[in-house]
């Protein structure tokens, strides 16, 4: 039986939601033992979390230029970890940092990452089947890996990880690792966030391209703000400057989960639906019937949100009364 | 030395083509009818970053870098017409489009060295097709060179390359020494049009055109990291229920009360 090593992160000093997310998918693989690395200085106090998630062992890196989340030394850690456990999988998510960490791991593992995959299976010789999207979201690939050991990165938020066992035992070590930095981090700015995080909402109403500009988000806003939810845009609409990049949902910007999707004024490329797709009910408000947002939305709109939208609000603010 | 900046740029498919004009045969995407391909909107913007430097610069110049089988020349042409130096074309019948990456990487870090004196490599941040973000990280990888990814802004002083990471929720600053790879996103701004005097001038210009033997590649050597088995237009299986009334707004609040009855709101 084949062994997998998780590429982890911390998220508010537990294993971070997706690393759990990968260690159900290996576990799901039927692998033998599942490794998770964790760097951080908490990542110690962190490895409980992810091995109640499923990872047998946990190896940490509580020190040094890898804990304190520099790229270059992450790679070096995870090629360490690599080389301690001999894994016939690598997986990691697609984040911020595997979407650096885990190509490059991969080049240093002599092969390359299937990256951003939405499902992880093996085929009858225990090959790993990667499926991703590709085309902008028009289509989907599935590749055999052919490295050893393979490697991919889980887009965040494809797969259910089942509740954490804190029955669950595990060993946990401290990895020594040489690790070098060239790319170096001289300041990084967090946008000042008010409300619900846009990937944690349960609700999302995001605007498009038919908005015609950045005033229409101010109403988009009241909207969420009813429903407790958070506001999101198109690429369009970031790209034009209407709203900032960290507004964006799709393929390359963030990917939401929630239990209702609002898009208003979005024609429903591709690209937009491989963030959103995933919504338990989408539902559209767009003046081109012929939209492709139409083929994906529960229930729709097909007339001018200039009208539709403040009526949609007035009889739900009634009903919500 | 003027500073010598690499900007790579694929040539794909139309990621506009319309959805109904995208067909998906043997593993293979083909537009239907005679859809242009275009140059990756990402490597468009490389090249703009790149210009950006050269300017900046003074004395610099800018080599492009494209990777392929078979190319339309006035396409894969417009980073000339943009205000780039030259470009070089790594063509053979072996530098087919594929979704491993490795040979692609070969290839560029095979030119690159074969370029010599490259200061600075910058290419878009994915590619429109495969959407891998693979090969820039893999040529820094083969080339042991730094590398700084989805770069709002970048700028090179005394040496250094200092890039302006767009995170999901603001940004950060990074710095490397040159040589060095960076990747450029869509939020560096919009690439400029080439003027006429730039298409003017690209129509004169011929490309260099190298083949895996003028880059010492047997193509054959390079065993891939995995293998295309499956490509699929994506089934969304939604009944759509459009919402009408006497007008948009009546469409509007029936919309809100059909939510209530299906208890999503």
């Amino acid at each position: 039986m084949a062994d997998a090593l998780i590429i982890g992160e911390i998220a508010d000093g537990e294993a971070s939601s997706s690393t759990l997310e990968c260690a159900a998918a290996a576990r799901m693989l039927g692998t033998a033992r599942v490794t998770a690395l964790l760097a951080g200085q908490d990542a110690a106090a962190a490895a409980p979390s992810a091995i109640a998630g499923g990872a047998d062992a946990v190896l940490t890196v509580s020190s040094g230029p890898a804990a304190d989340g520099e790229f270059d030394a992450l790679v070096d850690a995870a090629q360490a970890a690599a080389a301690w456990t001999s894994p016939a999988y690598v997986i990691g998510a697609k984040t911020l940092t595997g979407r650096d960490v885990m190509p490059r791991l991969a080049f240093r593992l002599g092969t390359a990452l299937a990256a951003d995959c939405s499902a992880l299976a093996l085929d009858a010789d225990g090959r790993l089947l990667a499926t991703r999207p590709t085309y902008g979201g028009n289509a989907e690939a599935t590749v055999v890996c052919l490295g050893s050991p393979s490697v991919a990165s889980l887009r965040p938020k494809s797969i259910d990880a089942p509740a954490p066992d804190a029955s669950r035992t595990g060993d946990v070590e401290e990895l020594p690792v040489d690790a070098s930095v060239r790319t170096r981090t001289l300041e990084r700015v967090e946008a000042a966030s008010e409300g619900v995080r846009l990937e944690d909402a349960r609700v999302v109403v995001s605007g498009g391209r038919g908005l015609g500009g950045p005033e229409p988000f101010a109403q988009l806003q009241q909207l969420a703000d009813m429903l407790g939810g958070a506001v999101g845009a198109s690429r369009a609409a970031c790209d034009a400057g209407w709203v900032p990049s960290s507004y964006q949902v799709g393929l390359t910007g963030k990917t939401v989960t929630p239990d209702l999707y609002i898009a208003v004024g979005i024609s429903g490329a591709s690209q937009h639906m491989a963030g959103c797709g995933n919504a338990k009910t989408l539902i559209a408000i767009n003046k081109d019937a012929g939209a492709n947002i139409f083929k994906e939305a529960r229930f729709g709109v097909a007339g001018d949100w200039k009208l539709a939208l403040p009526a949609f609000m007035e009889q739900l603010h009634e009903l919500l009364d | 030395m003027p500073l010598h900046i690499v900007a790579t740029a694929k040539q794909v498919i139309d990621p506009e083509t319309p959805l109904s004009a995208f067909r998906i045969e043997n593993n293979r995407v083909d537009a239907a009818g005679n859809m242009a391909p275009v140059i990756n909107g990402y490597d468009e913007q490389a090249v703009e970053a790149a210009l950006r430097i050269k300017e900046a610069a003074g004395d610099a110049v800018v080599t492009v870098l494209s990777y392929g089988d078979d190319f339309a020349l006035d396409v894969i042409k417009k980073p000339l017409a943009m205000g780039a130096d030259s470009l070089v074309l790594l063509q053979d019948p072996a530098f087919v489009n594929s979704i491993d990456p490795t040979l692609a990487i070969a290839a560029l870090a095979a030119a690159v060295r074969k370029l010599g004196d490259v200061d600075l490599v910058v290419s878009g941040r994915q590619a429109s097709d495969w959407d891998n973000a693979l090969v820039p990280l893999g040529l820094a990888e083969t080339l042991g060179w730094p590398v700084a990814t989805i770069g709002r802004k970048v700028d090179v002083q005394d040496g250094v390359v200092r890039v302006e990471r767009v995170l999901p929720d603001g940004h950060e600053v990074v710095e490397a020494p040159l040589p060095a790879v960076v990747t450029v996103s869509n939020e560096l701004g919009a690439a400029r049009y080439p003027n006429m005097r730039g298409i003017m001038a690209a129509r004169r210009v011929q490309p260099t055109v190298w083949s895996a033997a003028d880059l010492g590649l047997d193509p054959a050597a390079f065993a891939p990291a995995f293998e295309l088995v499956a490509l699929v237009k994506p089934e969304r299986a939604v009944e759509t229920e459009l919402i009408s009334g006497e007008d948009d707004a009546d469409a509007g609040r029936k919309l809100a009360l059909r939510l209530r009855e299906e208890r999503i709101i």
